[in-house]
């Protein structure tokens, strides 16, 4: 191609004359916006990084600090006067525990109904429950926090006579209820896309519809189901307000599902307003947030590997 | 015609609608035992819905309504007693596009027996001779015998169509019905699956479904000649190519509408 002519009226001009100066450069310039709208995510994740580590780092060379006990202490004594002493270990547990209550409750019901959605269920009903489900993917968590605050904390000590409803269970449950919608209306889409050859292959071979599902739908669509999955663990592990507000936000290492835990989220949102900027308190909350970054990181990358695994059988 | 002992399907008076349309009406038709039968017509003329009959696969979609009756292998399918587990396996179908499944070639062939069997009466060495037994049926046995555990999908699309076949046979169907079974192939793949219709002749009653002419008249013994949704002509494919008895074939086999 030859050059594009700056000036209206050059020689390269005359000999396209379809196209305008202006149009071309009109071109070059959307072209070069969208090349910087696929770049921004990167710059974003990385500016992102880059702000939090810098509100963080000078904490790492103070004498209160050892990044030891920040990761392996359960003493959580940020305002202590003789003895601060900042250990996430507690809080890494009960984000890990109220995660794993979620998954545990959320990936059977969402991969359930994802199936029954995409399979079983008639055209009719198929349109009415998938805008149910999404209308719950769209309840702010707020509001979700509220639910397990009053509604099912009391169900929780009703049923187990427990002391205090706003617990681990709790947590998950709501967490369950976030993650269900997410799983569904991504895992009905994987289904949705396996081709419907393969249903008629199954079906031709006498197949019952359950067979057809766990023999050949399941295997042809376990990325797009593990994808569903994952996504649903990924907003159960950065959900901030529902767990502050249905955990209980104890700091302690929970021994069964009724022990009320604190998640390193709630902890951030519950304690940063309160930290004197510039203390140490408010750089080691931040460094929480690195500790976050990295956990998510590190949720993706292995998901990125198992994807990948699966890929190439 | 010959007798009622020698016919593997039979329909009387087949009337199918999709929703109001009328895909077929008034279809009686009986398919020889044994042989190679093709049904030629142009797009839209109710072929492939006839085909699609034979083993009920049709009702997936539940718009479809049939009345008639359709007796295959001396037993009419709509009879409520009637297991269409049953029917699907002594009918076996293969399909326009090969869509073998996204597993390996040899859970692709064990596909029927582990869908028809307990766990338990399946023995791994029952499995193994089972898929040797197919694949060698259907001439796949040398290219894949190293390739099993290969997965379907990354095979030729002849081999993944003559995958198609062998994964009917552990079922011992009796019936083979064929939708345009080489569309999606090139020549030599579509010489692969003729020759291999020869093979399996005799042994199973093949119903092919064809756009190619050229196809029907030297893969098949009788063809069925449909359009709009009528049977116009069924006789030998020597006899409905050469002598036509209705004007209507003479026109389609001559090429003037189609």
């Amino acid at each position: 191609m030859s050059a594009v002519p700056l000036t209206p009226g050059g020689a390269a001009a005359e000999r396209r004359p379809t196209r305008s100066t202006l149009s071309l450069l009109g071109e070059r310039v959307i072209e070069a916006l969208i090349k910087l709208s696929g770049v921004s995510a990167v710059i974003f994740v990385v500016a992102i990084f880059f702000f939090i580590f810098r509100e963080a780092a000078p904490v790492l060379w103070s004498k209160d600090f050892h990044i030891l006990e920040f990761l392996f202490s359960t003493e959580w004594y940020p305002t202590s006067v003789s003895n601060v002493r900042y250990g996430t270990l507690a809080l890494t547990v009960g984000t890990l525990s109220v995660t794993a209550v979620a998954i545990v409750l959320a990936v059977p019901f969402g991969l359930g109904a994802a199936i029954f959605v995409s399979e079983f269920c008639s055209p009719k009903l198929k349109e009415t429950l998938k805008i149910v489900i999404e209308l719950l993917a769209a309840i702010p968590s707020v509001v979700w926090g509220f639910v397990g605050l009053t509604v099912m904390s009391k169900i929780i000590v009703t049923l187990t006579g427990t002391a205090v409803g706003v617990n681990l269970l709790n947590g998950g449950v709501i967490l369950a209820l976030m993650s269900v919608p997410i799983i569904v209306s991504i895992g009905e889409d994987a289904l949705r896309a396996v081709p419907d050859s393969y249903r008629e292959a199954a079906v031709a071979l006498g197949a019952t519809r359950w067979q057809t599902v766990y023999r050949v739908l399941l295997p042809a669509a376990k990325n797009g189901l593990l994808a569903a999955v994952l996504l649903g663990v990924g907003r159960a592990v950065g959900e901030t307000m529902a767990v502050l507000m249905a955990t209980g936000h104890a700091v302690h290492i929970p021994d069964g599902l009724l022990n009320s835990v604190r998640t390193l989220t709630a902890n951030v949102a519950a304690e940063l307003g309160e930290a004197p900027a510039g203390s140490s308190h408010y750089r080691v909350l931040f460094l929480t947030g690195v500790l976050l970054f990295w956990i998510t990181m590190v949720v993706n990358v292995a998901a990125d590997l198992v994807v990948r695994g699966i890929r190439r059988k | 015609m010959s007798g009622p002992g020698e016919l593997s399907i039979i329909t009387r008076g087949l009337n199918l609608y999709y929703g109001a349309f009328q895909a077929l009406s008034d279809i009686s038709v009986g398919i020889r035992r044994g042989l190679i039968t093709s049904m030629i017509g142009p797009s839209g003329c109710g072929k492939t819905t006839l085909l699609r009959c034979f083993n009920r696969v049709n009702e997936r979609y539940d718009y479809v309504r049939t009345t008639g009756e359709i007796i295959v292998l001396g037993r009419n399918i709509y009879d409520p007693d009637v297991s269409l587990i049953e029917l699907r396996k002594s009918v076996g179908m293969v399909f326009q596009r090969p869509n073998p499944l996204p597993v390996s070639v040899y859970e692709n062939v064990v596909f029927g027996l582990r869908i028809h069997s307990d766990r338990s009466a399946l023995k791994r060495a029952d499995l193994d001779v089972a898929v040797e037994k197919a694949l060698t049926e259907v001439g796949l046995w040398k290219d894949l015998r190293d390739r099993l555990k290969v997965k379907a999908t990354t095979l030729q699309l002849e081999q993944q169509q003559k995958l198609c076949i062998a994964r009917l046979l552990p079922l011992k169907p009796e019936v083979i019905l064929m939708d345009e079974p080489c569309s999606a192939l090139d020549v030599e793949g579509t010489r692969g699956i003729e020759e291999l219709m020869f093979e399996l002749k005799g042994r199973y009653t093949i119903v092919i479904v064809t756009h190619n002419m050229a196809q029907a008249r030297r893969a098949s013994d009788e063809s069925i000649f449909m359009l709009m949704g009528k049977l116009v002509e069924h006789a030998p494919t020597e006899d409905l190519f050469l002598n036509p008895k209705n004007p209507k074939t003479l026109e389609y086999i001559e090429g003037r509408y189609g």
